[in-house]
């Protein structure tokens, strides 16, 4: 494997990470999970800006911090306390750098955590930059899949839901698409996967097909990732209810899957995975939630040159 | 005897071929409008045999890079660059759109940050024919028709 160095990185979008690299932080976060690390980032402080709240993710890095023995300072209000003032952006990162050694952010406008990385001298970890992308939890992602298949590569994975507007399928389906997975992506007609993902499958030479149900593929899944479908994307309401149970998963759906066969969810979910499915063997979403503390540990640790 | 429409230059750049009516815009977009010395004539509406009509851009006693002008490939690919000595033209060059365009264009993603704070916008060329324009901070891509100049 190539050298990765990811000291001073900032960790932005997906897209910026090779096969590799991405495989490394798996690896790293794995340890965290086994062992723990309560002195390695001493010393150290990570500012946690969310400019739009969050609260799952913004605990989770701030969990993360200092169960590695690192504290944090935050922006009660962030959005209150600069934006709103009609400070730019760009000044709240040259101030609040001088503070911390890495920031974490979130924010409402798409490239916002880019930007953020330009002005600033520490690292920049995104939290989610609008429709953009969410990268922790991209990691997040594949490190359960990981952790369930025990392998990354050639997969059969659905993706399932809202594939138009849910970030993380996006980021997903090109992550997979590195490490040659097949996947089927079921979906609503008015919520099928955006042109411009497909074109990154295409070029990564993914195998792909669309589904208006998942009924028939279920047997060959190993991984099925279910989203939630928000009404308020239906321009019409009685075409949302016309979908909204086709994708509604229950234990009549699970007759004839795999062994492996596992369930992920971003969360939160509504409706989508009915409460009956949590004591199968194949719900993984709750640990799946849980597994962003260690990514988060791992990304803290590489960016902040922690050795463990 | 032939009436000039736009006099011969002796020394310095012309800029050829652009599309009619894009005149104006590429002399805002070099710069010409504000940080140029220089005299700067616009031609507008010539018969071309190549296209209908098109506009012409000359620039005195200045010799204008490729570098410096292939940005205008955004809005006039089908300009030519000529540099002028001695009233002959000692180099010719097709404008060709560069691989990174920065401040040049504005995002027209509503939501980008670009949108929202002061600053430049960049944007990476994915594709040349037909273009095709990659945000680089919020990550979209779009094709050259949908995009306007800062
Ligand atoms: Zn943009």
């Amino acid at each position: 494997m190539a050298k990765v160095n990811f000291k001073n990185r900032d960790i932005i979008s997906i897209k910026d990470f090779s096969k590799e690299e991405i495989l490394h932080v798996l690896n790293t976060a794995k340890r965290f999970k086994e062992k723990t690390h309560p002195n390695l980032l001493k010393g150290k402080i990570l500012a946690s800006l969310f400019f739009e709240p969050s609260t799952r993710t913004r605990f989770s890095f701030e969990s993360a911090m200092e169960r590695l023995g690192g504290s944090v300072i935050t922006l009660a209000e962030a959005k209150v306390s600069s934006s709103a003032k009609g400070e730019s952006l760009s000044d709240s990162i040259r101030i609040v750098e001088k503070y911390c050694d890495a920031i974490v952010m979130r924010h409402s406008l798409e490239g916002s955590a880019r930007l953020a990385a330009e002005v600033s001298n520490n690292p920049v970890i995104n939290g989610g930059d609008g429709a953009n992308q969410h990268p922790t939890q991209t990691f997040l992602d594949l490190f359960s899949i990981l952790e369930t298949q025990k392998k990354l590569n050639c997969l059969n994975i659905a993706l399932v839901g809202d594939l138009k507007y849910g970030r993380t399928v996006h980021s997903l389906a090109y992550a997979l698409s590195l490490f040659g997975c097949r996947l089927y992506l079921v979906s609503p007609k008015s919520l099928c996967m955006p042109d411009y993902v497909l074109t990154e499958l295409k070029a990564n030479k993914t195998h792909y097909s669309e589904h208006l149900r998942p009924e028939r593929i279920m047997n060959k899944i190993d991984v099925f990732y279910a989203t939630r479908i928000q009404k308020e994307r239906f321009a019409d309401a009685i075409e949302y209810e016309k979908v909204k149970d086709v994708y509604i998963i229950n234990k009549s759906l699970l007759v004839n899957v795999k062994k492996n066969f596992r369930i992920l969810h971003p969360l939160p979910r509504v409706n989508e995975i009915n409460y009956e499915v949590d004591e199968t063997p194949y719900a993984y979403y709750f640990q799946q939630a849980s597994n962003g503390l260690w990514v988060r540990q791992a990304l803290l640790a590489l960016v902040l040159g922690g050795k463990i | 005897m032939r009436v000039f429409k736009v006099y011969a230059i002796k020394n310095g750049t012309v800029i050829d071929h652009i599309p009619q009516g894009k005149g104006l815009k590429i002399i805002h977009l070099l710069g010409l409008d504000k940080s140029c010395n220089n005299i700067v004539t616009l031609g507008m509406g010539f018969d071309s045999k190549r296209y209908s009509k098109k506009d012409i851009v000359k620039i005195e006693k200045r010799e204008l890079t490729a570098e410096e002008v292939n940005k205008i490939a955004v809005i006039a690919q089908t300009a030519t660059l000529n540099i002028i000595r001695n009233y002959k033209i000692v180099k010719k060059h097709q404008v060709a759109i560069p691989e990174i365009l920065e401040k040049i264009i504005r995002c027209p993603n509503p939501n980008c940050v670009t949108n929202h704070e002061p600053g430049k916008t960049k944007f990476l060329v994915i594709k040349k024919k037909p273009i095709q324009l990659h945000c680089y901070f919020c990550e979209r891509t779009f094709a050259i028709e949908e995009i306007t100049i800062q």
